[in-house]
């Protein structure tokens, strides 16, 4: 029932769960997994699995949640024995993408070890082989192990995978672990040794979004699986749900408590036009494209001519088979780059000028007709189906509608203004980073923060990706915090600290406010689209900053909340306050631009001169930003100290 | 005809729409939503009340869980609606 029909009929309902403001709960355990998405599940496994009593607090429903709760289409970026590529060229391949703006530790980390982290997967009970048989003889199949693969079907390193059974499989290995999975906890704040910024972190304090009750956790370790900032420069206060790429309640909450706490960031000033979070724009792979879920999808016009596929020289390729090939010479198709290396076949580069021309007719559409049988199930059924948000909104939902992908053209937006990939959104909506290479955490080999005690796993580190890439690094972060938790005594927490987080988190309660957290959100958003975005020099970040200042002087006060979920709505709106403070001190920190930053700084327009090719750290000490830099490649020798951190 | 003095809905207003008929009021769908966007109500084996609808993400994962087909489906915003076109015959159709 809908809420107005319910009101019509009974009035205002109380709210329906017990409200416990203020109420204080403790629990204790050897290592805290703050978040329960794809790291946070990993992390716990295997921190049980070294024999750590594990917790972990996740804001929605473990059993669902995170960026791929609901699934995935693919595992990429995966040597494996039947392939000849090696994680040191995947490593290359990431770390010639991204200008060298890319974690070697992580990424490098992810490319050992994620074949393994995927068996482990498979053994939780995740399908991520063909053992229906359903695509025999495909050519992306490899008939022994049955394994697909797709974009390179001749290197297979990126795996099709099953995503939809993945965390239902992660949570019942949980359970069995005896790990004590919490739902409905937003963590709110780290605590640390004394109650000092800088100092161990020793557990961390939650609020119940349900109820509003306070949660003190005590732990040895603490790993910090809470994804990335969001909702800095774009949201909807109506379209909400659909105005961020991962979950709208991933926010950056793991970031601005690390940052209030002492925690190291490096990459937080980059920032990239957003394709995805933007009300206007329709949700990934919700209609007829060729990218990535829809590759190597055929693409006609209104009259039926078929859209040419390119090479990386513009050379068009007529057999459909040469879209999944590498072109001569070339060492392996990336799974998405611009890089002439990696580059994979795509549609003609000049299609916009020969549709202005006539020679295509608007709209296009997939053609999932004219493909194979096996190339339209493993778009179709198998990607589209498996890929978090397109399994129940689109296949399902599609088809209950009559859309039959053996009959039907599925139309595209591109050119008509919606396009997600390629965004009609304008340049000052803008994002972290959707996909991979997004500001965080700064790291060690052992995927630890420079605060004892803190790891961190996922898009929580500075330039993550994947659910690949989440995976194994929650993983190894897991086993590492373990080791760290046995050794230690736990400290008690400080009691002026908890006075503290519990004054800040319930300030709006009983406030007879102007305004809600949405109409908080949306300002924000306006005011790093002016002072923060595509134009930037030292007076706009700088009235950026004291807008921030001004709104926490005069506005946070008057923010009113009706119940405990509004309550944690407010307070993921501070947090992408938080958040915003950190791209606007970073951004005054690199006093250069950079062509892989995204970013622009007009008093200093020169692009990555030599001198600012590193990475600027910055950390918050009550208050006070303390600034240092380091090497792009700071991790050194990849090989030699992974292998002495594995042994 | 009794007239209400109500706010204008947000937009989307139904992100899901529940059959209350066929619904079993077991609330996994309420307890799956990673936005928590619905809330139980007290009479057992009624269905939820959609609280915050404008906060869905659409991932369909109450969809999912619901042991009773047919009692919730998803509702995408009509902004989000696709068309398609049957290559035979050129049909029109729309989501």
């Amino acid at each position: 029932m809908d809420w107005k029909t319910s009101v019509k009929s009974n009035g205002i309902m109380e709210w329906p769960y017990p409200v416990r403001y203020h109420d204080e709960i403790e629990l204790e355990t050897d290592v805290l997994v703050l978040g329960g998405g794809i790291a946070g599940c990993f992390a716990a496994i295997a921190a049980a699995k070294a024999g750590s009593r594990v917790i972990v607090l996740e804001k929605g429903a473990a059993l669902r949640s995170g960026s791929g709760g609901t699934g995935c289409d693919h595992w990429i970026n995966t040597p494996h024995p039947d392939s000849s590529i090696t994680a040191e060229e995947i490593l290359d391949w990431e770390v010639k993408f991204s200008g060298g703006y890319c974690n070697g530790i992580s990424r490098y980390i992810a490319a050992r070890e994620s074949y393994e982290t995927l068996l482990e997967l498979e053994a939780m009970g995740g399908k991520i082989r063909d053992t229906s048989d359903e695509f025999e003889g495909a050519a992306f199949r490899d008939e022994k192990s049955k394994f697909l693969f797709a974009y390179d079907y001749e290197n297979r390193i990126h795996f099709r995978v099953w995503g939809s059974t993945f965390k239902p499989a992660l949570y019942k290995a949980c359970r069995e672990l005896k790990v004590n999975i919490k739902d409905r906890l937003m963590v709110t704040a780290l605590l640390t040794a004394n109650g000092m910024a800088g100092e161990r972190v020793i557990g961390a304090m939650a609020l119940h979004t349900r109820t509003g009750a306070f949660y003190i956790i005590k732990a040895g370790a603490v790993i910090n699986c809470l994804s990335r900032h969001q909702r800095n420069w774009a949201f909807s206060t109506e379209l909400r749900g659909i105005s961020s790429f991962r979950p709208p309640q991933i926010v950056g909450d793991g970031h601005a408590m690390a940052w209030r706490a002492g925690a190291e960031f490096t990459m937080m000033e980059k920032s990239v036009l957003t394709s995805f979070g933007s009300g206007n724009v329709l949700p990934p792979y919700s209609h007829g494209n060729c990218l990535n879920t829809w590759f190597p999808c055929s693409m006609i016009d209104a009259k039926g001519s078929e859209i040419p596929y390119q090479n990386r020289d513009n050379m068009i390729i007529p057999d459909p088979a040469d879209r999944t090939r590498p072109a001569p010479g070339q060492k392996f198709l990336g799974e998405r780059t611009t890089d002439y290396e990696y580059k994979r076949p795509e549609l003609i580069g000049n299609l916009k000028e020969k549709i202005e021309q006539g020679e295509y007719t608007l709209p296009l559409y997939a053609d999932l007709p004219g493909m194979s049988e096996m190339d339209r199930k493993a778009i179709w059924g198998l990607m589209v189906g498996e890929e978090g948000k397109t399994g129940i909104p689109v296949r399902d939902l599609y088809q209950i509608a009559g859309f039959d992908p053996e009959m039907d053209l599925l139309q595209s937006y591109m050119f008509l203004g919606s396009d997600p990939m390629r965004g009609s959104v304008r340049p000052q909506e803008r994002t972290g980073g959707e996909i991979g290479d997004a500001g965080g955490l700064f790291v060690d080999w052992e995927l630890k923060t420079n605060l004892e005690g803190f790891y961190a796993a996922g898009d929580a580190l500075f330039a993550g990706n994947y659910f690949y890439h989440a995976a194994t690094t929650g993983r190894y972060a897991g086993k590492n915090a373990a080791r760290f938790a046995a050794k230690v005594n736990k400290f008690s927490p400080n009691r002026e600290q908890i006075k503290k987080e519990k004054t800040r988190i319930y300030l709006p309660l009983g406030k007879k406010g102007r305004m809600e957290w949405k109409e908080l959100n949306m300002a924000m958003c306006r005011i790093m689209q002016d002072y923060c975005s595509e134009y930037k020099n030292e007076e706009l970040l700088n009235i950026g900053l004291a807008w921030f200042d001004d709104i926490e002087k005069n506005e946070l006060s008057h923010v009113s909340v009706d119940n405990p979920h509004q309550l944690v709505r407010t307070l993921e709106v501070f947090n992408v306050l938080t958040c915003n403070r950190m791209i606007l001190q970073a951004s005054l920190a690199r006093k250069a631009s950079s062509k892989y930053l995204h970013f622009h700084r007009l008093d200093y327009p020169e692009l990555d001169p030599e001198q600012w090719r590193k990475w600027i750290v910055l950390k918050n000490l009550d208050g006070t930003i303390e600034q240092s830099a380091k090497p792009l490649n700071f991790w050194q020798s990849l090989v030699d100290i992974y292998e002495s951190h594995r042994s | 005809m009794k007239s209400f003095a109500l706010p204008n809905n947000t937009s989307p207003a139904s992100p899901v729409i529940i059959d209350a008929d066929i619904c079993n009021g077991c609330n996994k769908c309420v307890n799956i939503c990673q936005v928590d966007l619905m809330i139980p109500v007290r009479k057992k084996g009624a269905a939820p009340i959609i609280l915050y609808p404008e906060e869905c993400w659409y991932c369909g994962c109450c969809v999912e869980i619901c042991p009773e087909t047919g009692a919730i489906k998803l509702n995408p915003p009509l902004i989000q609606r696709v068309r398609w076109k049957r290559k035979k015959t050129g049909e029109h159709f729309r989501v």
